[in-house]
């Protein structure tokens, strides 16, 4: 049940872009609304993802947990999207142009940084990649996702002119998600499950 | 397809009103306009017959100005549905959406400063039909995107030579309305308002420097900056300030709205340089808003295309430091 939920929750954006796409109803400037919309969900898929464990900590409810798999790829699939139409349909695929403006430009460079640091995730997210690679060493590997979510953030903050609104919100998102991960080792120090098991 | 008349082909991209039309035919038939007999006698005169605007616009008759591109213009609904005018909000759709609580009738314009004779004006001072040309300008974001516009309005040196300037005015600065009433994107400090702009004053006299209240032969709709509006076609797109309350001549260079935000990202100056990269934007191609999704940038021209009638302005001046 909640995998077809969250199937649909990551198809549903790209179908509908795809939509607005073949109908010519991306607006006046359609190349620019195809690579926000591709970044904004990269960015809402990964911070998803990192929601994982907290929601599972805070709540007890694991239904995101057992699908952080299926969410971080799509994470990785539209931001390799967002960089596919920025290098395809925006630069028209002129290395040279790209070259430049990632050595150029701050803001391509983090972007950038962070599309680069989700592939060798993506690529070990297999099963037969996690023996291959022994438990510790691929988690170590994966925690490169929060090196890319920060970069990842620092790009779309430098990209907006002066309105750091929406940024600001992910920001703080971000925040949140990794100080819960300092929460539950206090938490679970009350005891009071233990007492109700007593007797009066 | 009204937005896909061209004009005359020419080499260049002016196209001189003389060109189409010999002037004292040209004069006369304005004069014969505005003396009501523009049907009858228009028809009998040899004059090439002007494209038509859209039908019931209040500006269908104003004539063809003197400056033209033959390059087809960008459809209406992006030229009023895609503007960046932050006073209602920073997406690109906003101000069509919210622009609707701005008032703009009743209107007064303040003209003063440096000047002899200061003026206040009322809109309706700007629309009398005589004066009203039409204007296909291209205009260049700094972003990176671009439009092909029809505009009405008047040449901005008719107007300031009405206040007859003093010898010390060295700039024209242009005030936008301050209201968050009217404009609800006020009331974000996103940036310093009111938005100014400003001109040296022989930019601000160059025949090319525009004044719009119209534009796809009907009045300005509130999102592109109604009532009023600069147009400077050969700077990028944030000098040309909307729904202008106040022009005023000073011997002080004007403090700009985006300059004291970001200096290093938006000069004074501002003209269209594809030589010259804005710190996050490269400036050597453009995309051509309208022309769909596999359609490849075009490269930007120096001066938007305009050097021939403007490079002169800046010839003693180091672009890449005056940016």
């Amino acid at each position: 049940m909640w995998l077809a939920a969250l199937w649909l929750l990551v198809l549903t954006p790209a179908l509908l872009l795809l939509l607005r796409a073949l109908q010519n109803q991306l607006g006046a400037n359609p190349v620019e609304e195809l690579t926000l919309e591709l970044g904004q969900w990269a960015l809402r898929l990964l911070l998803l993802t990192l929601a994982a464990t907290p929601v599972r900590r805070l709540t007890g409810w694991n239904g995101l947990l057992r699908h952080r798999r299926l969410l971080g790829l799509s994470a990785a699939a539209y931001a390799l999207m967002h960089l596919l139409v920025y290098a395809v349909l925006d630069q028209g695929l002129a290395l040279s142009l790209i070259v430049q403006d990632v050595f150029k430009r701050p803001f391509i460079t983090a972007g950038m940084a962070a599309a680069l640091l989700l592939l060798p995730l993506a690529a070990t997210s297999f099963d037969a990649a996690v023996r291959r690679l022994g438990a510790r060493r691929w988690q170590a590997l994966h925690r490169l996702v929060y090196a890319a979510t920060g970069l990842a953030l620092l790009h779309f903050w430098w990209k907006v002119k002066v309105d750091t609104a929406e940024p600001a919100i992910y920001l703080a998102v971000f925040g949140l998600l990794l100080a819960a991960r300092l929460l539950p080792a206090r938490r679970r120090t009350p005891q009071r499950p233990v007492a109700r098991r007593q007797p009066a | 397809m009204y937005w896909r008349r061209t004009m005359r082909r020419v080499k260049s991209w002016i196209l001189a009103a003389s060109a189409v039309t010999p002037r004292p035919v040209y004069e006369a038939r304005r004069r014969l306009l505005q003396a009501g007999a523009g049907l009858v006698v228009g028809s009998l005169l040899p004059v090439r017959s002007r494209a038509v605007a859209p039908a019931g616009g209040v500006f269908a008759n104003a004539p063809r100005g003197g400056f033209g591109t033959d390059e087809a213009l960008t459809p209406h609904e992006f030229v009023t549905g895609y503007n960046n005018f932050y006073e209602f909000g920073t997406d690109k759709a906003d101000p069509a959406a919210h622009a609707h609580s701005l008032r703009p009738r009743p209107w007064q314009v303040v003209i003063d400063g440096a000047v002899a004779s200061p003026l206040t004006l009322d809109i309706d001072e700007f629309l009398k039909p005589q004066q009203l040309e039409e204007r296909i300008y291209r205009l260049r974001c700094v972003e990176g995107w671009s439009m092909v516009i029809p505009w009405i309005g008047l040449p901005l040196a008719d107007v300031l030579r009405r206040v007859e300037p003093l010898g010390s005015a060295k700039y024209v600065e242009f005030t936008t309305l301050h209201d968050p009433e009217q404009m609800p994107g006020q009331r974000r400090d996103v940036l310093p308002w009111p938005y100014v702009e400003g001109l040296r004053l022989d930019e601000a006299m160059h025949p090319l420097s525009f004044l719009a209240v119209g534009v796809y032969g009907d009045l300005l709709p509130n999102q592109n900056g109604a009532p009023l509006r600069l147009v400077v076609p050969w700077k990028y797109g944030f000098k040309s300030v909307k729904s202008i309350v106040r022009i005023r001549f000073t011997e002080q260079q004007p403090k700009t709205a985006w300059n004291v935000v970001a200096p290093r990202e938006y000069g004074f100056y501002a003209n269209v340089n594809p030589a010259v990269d804005h710190p996050r934007w490269s400036q050597a191609r453009e995309r051509r808003l309208g022309e769909g999704l596999f359609t490849a940038r075009r490269p930007t021209l120096p001066f938007n295309g305009y050097a021939e009638e403007v490079a002169s302005l800046y010839s003693d001046m180091d672009l890449s430091r005056d940016y």
